[in-house]
């Protein structure tokens, strides 16, 4: 008897700073303008994906001292993006990136609750975290977190978002006009957290909203950040998507929830990924070169190498070796206000393995950095795509994927046009949603409401 | 600039149409309005509520609408939740409210309120920079303070106190910062150089390095300079105390005379506030005596007469036309109406108000501007980092043309 066929998950990732994004294509479009973002999220809903997803970002990169600029520069409001798709589409799950250093809990609650409502149902965050002073400047209390409490300011944060998600049980509005009780009780909404990061007590002023909580996705690869997710994320938003790393990975953050007292699809793991589609598999590759030729220019590789060693390397040739010295040891102070995810490990290690795999493989500076950063990539012909994307999934190297197209806002027409109809011929993708939640795209339960003490009921 | 009244030689000739706000909040304005026919009071927490009450705000051609917002449970009680049960209670992001029914509506400006007390100014500055993209330059703000207790206790991270002289002077702030972040990019930063590889150019962009009692913020946004490059602001002023705020950080002071005489004294008293509006709570219905029996069966139902902090009319959207245009000549530019029941008083103002303004030429017939400055009469204003034409041209950047 074979194995039933798992369902694969889908995800469209709006194109935002890094150097994913093509901006030079003459197909490119903007960044900020409605219209980009309703183009890209109903081709998303048309294809049948499960959710968009937002990146964030609170204050401009910068690099030796100068706002970078080689990237996109500019995004809006996560937020208030996501209530305005709710108006154009009518499935799809809306899922923000927020911040749990540079913000309060009752405020994102009630945020996140009130796009649930406004979106019937369809809210997810995604909590990240920060330390730096360099993004605290923009806010009342700067960089006040020492880096060791990111986690735990997150973890809390979590929580307290919970206990005020759960403070209604979505029972208490009665609005019966002729009996006069608005309320069933005069209780709801009641809360009162005491920790080391939020001490906040009263009453959370959003009813129970569609999905009860929004669906929670946690980033990050360190070992803190997967016990995280284990505890109480909904699905992270994996690194890896080979695979090999990413059963490993697979297994590993799968094997941490019990201990949580959770089964294993009550997380789901989805890398992000972009791809390259062509008639052919070598039409393909050739156009994925293409694409990384203009991703990443003789200039974005020198300040993609600054970034990891610290130092000003404008003297350095693209096309030339890399340079013999080694990084600058401590705080990085060259490339400021970038998301540390992919540069957690340490730099002078990473060096000598860039230097080692160069001097192997005669490759030039610019020639690496497009080696390496390279994020996991579907390239080839629809048929190959939509094969490796199931292969992924059944081999549970993952649930699904996040797709970031290199181009906005149409990059993701294509994948919807040709893949799409090949996974759902292979019975593995949705022809129609089931539901009209978040929650019931990604196959989760509806959350338990907290336990009541009688005297509330 | 809005051309005032009092500026005009003869205000009484051809003075200049009103404008119209309608203040949306819950079923409307008296507490008992919830329970009318028609109030849909079990959708107050769905998208599609508040949709169909700016397309009908829409529908009568009004200037904008507000929604209020509150980060605590509405009360009777100023330090918590006062254990009523018979009163509307629980609301939705204001924000959020008006970027959901945004790509839905196409003409009328979008207000929500915002608390500056517990709100970070960086991220309302681009929230209210998005909502101005997603509706296409017809976001507005209104900006307000708060002096509960149960809000400090919700937030956790300031003092109780501090009294209404000081939290004004942080709003004040916060707005500064907000419309400095709304200028921090010039309109032409973002530059798609192929040639150099540059996407923008820095020098278009501009740290606000604002420095306040409460707070210091850096910038620039993340967010490009709004479509109208600074969204009005706007606030209540419940009293005359709080004028000195209004005229420091407000483009529509909402002022709640009862009378022309305190219309023309708070006019007097804001002489550089583009827009200066009166602030009613109204029932309006086909006859003088129904509006008033009509009120006073939501007083009943209540069990205490309706009070508010601005003047109640009830009466005909022609007693009410009178009264507008007698308080125009105080030199108010407009009037934000609070329906007192929404599903009721809200089509009264655009299906009978609207046309009865309309007849005596004080209105407009239909939407003459696609952006809220533009209805408002308001320029589009420079940005503030911006090297103005008179200023010497940069070595490196050539003048544009």
């Amino acid at each position: 008897m074979s194995k039933p066929l798992k369902q694969i998950h889908l995800a469209a990732h709006f194109p935002g700073v890094n150097s994913t994004t093509v901006w030079s294509d003459p197909a490119a479009g903007s960044q900020i303008e409605f219209d980009s973002f309703v183009h890209f999220a109903q081709t998303a809903e048309r294809a049948k994906f499960d959710f968009l997803f937002l990146a964030e970002g609170l204050r401009l990169r910068e690099q030796g001292g100068e706002i970078y600029d080689l990237d996109v520069v500019g995004r809006p409001d996560t937020f208030t993006v996501l209530a305005a798709l709710a108006a154009v589409t009518e499935h799809l799950g809306l899922t923000g990136t927020i911040n749990s250093t540079f913000n309060e809990p009752y405020e994102v609650a009630r945020q996140f609750a009130s796009l649930d409502h406004l979106s019937g149902g369809r809210a997810a965050w995604n909590v990240v975290t920060s330390w730096d002073a360099f993004t605290g400047e923009n806010f009342r209390r700067g960089g006040f977190l020492p880096r060791e409490e990111r986690y735990e300011r997150a973890r809390e944060f979590l929580d307290t978002a919970h206990e005020l998600f759960d403070s209604w049980d979505g029972g208490e509005v009665l609005a019966d006009p002729v009996s006069g009780e608005f309320l069933r009780d005069a209780g709801p909404g009641a809360f009162a957290h005491r920790g080391r990061q939020f001490d906040i007590s009263g009453h959370f002023n959003v009813p129970r909203s569609p999905q009860g909580r929004p669906v929670v996705f946690q980033a990050g690869d360190s070992d803190e950040g997967r016990e995280f997710a284990a505890a109480s994320a909904d699905a992270i938003f994996g690194r890896y998507g080979t695979l090999e790393e990413g059963r490993a990975f697979y297994a590993d953050v799968k094997g941490r929830l019990a201990r949580y007292g959770r089964t294993p699809d009550e997380l789901k793991i989805l890398p992000a990924a972009t791809f390259v589609l062509g008639d052919t598999d070598a039409e393909a590759r050739e156009l994925a070169h293409e694409v990384r030729l203009k991703q990443v220019s003789g200039a974005t590789a020198i300040k993609y190498l600054e970034h990891v060693w610290n130092r000003d390397l404008s003297g350095y040739d693209p096309d030339g070796p890399l340079p013999e010295i080694d990084p600058e040891p401590g705080e990085n102070t060259i490339a400021l206000g970038r998301a540390s995810v992919r540069m957690n490990r340490d730099p002078v290690a990473v060096a000598r393995e860039w230097r080692e795999l160069a001097t192997a493989r005669g490759l030039s500076i610019r020639e690496l950095v497009i080696e390496t950063t390279g994020r996991q990539s579907f390239d080839g012909s629809p048929l190959t795509v939509a094969q490796a994307i199931d292969g992924l999934v059944q081999a549970d190297a993952a649930d699904g994927f996040i797709l970031v197209p290199h181009l906005t806002p149409g990059g993701l027409d294509v994948f919807a046009d040709t893949v799409v109809p090949l996974l759902q011929e292979r019975g593995v993708f949705r022809r129609e949603y089931d539901g009209p939640t978040l929650r019931d795209h990604l196959g989760l339960a509806a959350p338990r409401a907290r336990a009541l003490a009688p005297a509330h009921r | 600039m809005p051309v005032r009244p009092s500026h005009s030689p003869a205000p009484t000739r051809s003075p200049a149409p009103l404008h119209l706000a309608v203040a949306l909040d819950g079923a409307g304005w008296h507490p008992a309005a919830w329970r009318e026919p028609g109030a849909d009071a079990d959708r107050l927490f769905t998208a599609g509520y508040w949709a169909a009450l700016v397309a009908e705000a829409e529908h009568g051609l009004l200037d904008f609408v507000t929604f209020e917002d509150s980060l605590s449970l509405q009360s009777t009680d100023p330090d918590g939740p006062d254990g009523r049960t018979d009163l509307v209670r629980g609301r939705l992001d204001a924000v959020l409210v008006a970027a959901r029914v945004a790509p839905l509506s196409r003409h009328i400006g979008l207000v929500p309120s915002v608390v500056a007390t517990h709100t970070e100014p960086f991220h309302v500055s681009k929230a209210l920079a998005t909502l101005d993209y997603v509706s296409r330059g017809r976001a507005g703000l209104r900006i307000q303070i708060s002096e509960r207790a149960d809000e400090v206790r919700h937030f956790g991270r300031r003092a109780a106190g501090g009294g209404a002289t000081e939290l004004y002077g942080e709003a004040a702030d916060h707005v500064e910062v907000v419309r400095r972040l709304w200028d921090s990019w010039e309109d032409d930063a973002e530059i798609r150089d192929a040639a150099t590889g540059r996407f923008v150019d820095r020098a278009k962009l501009h740290y606000i390095d604002f420095e306040g009692r409460h707070f210091s913020v850096k910038g620039p946004s993340i967010t490009p300079r709004p479509p109208q490059g600074l969204p009005p602001v706007s606030a209540l002023a419940a009293d005359a105390a709080v004028y000195p705020f209004l005229a420091r950080a407000t483009d529509i002071g909402y002022v709640t005379a009862r009378d022309a005489d305190e219309a023309r004294a708070a006019v007097a008293a804001l002489p550089r506030t583009p827009h200066v509006f009166g602030e009613l709570t109204v029932f309006l219905d086909e006859k003088p005596e129904a509006a008033e029996r009509r009120l006073q069966r939501l007083d009943a139902a209540h069990g205490a007469a309706y009070t508010s902090d601005a003047r109640v009319f009830a009466g005909t959207p022609e007693l009410l036309a009178d009264l507008l245009l007698e308080w125009r000549e105080a030199g108010l530019t407009g009037f934000r109406l609070r329906p007192g029941v929404l599903a009721h008083d809200l089509p009264a103002i655009t299906r009978g108000l609207v046309p009865e303004l309309q007849r005596r030429g004080a209105f407009r017939q239909a939407y003459e501007a696609s952006s809220l400055r533009g209805l408002l009469g308001l320029a589009r204003p420079a940005n503030r980092y911006a090297p103005g034409p008179d200023a010497p041209a940069s070595p490196t950047a050539p003048a544009a043309a």
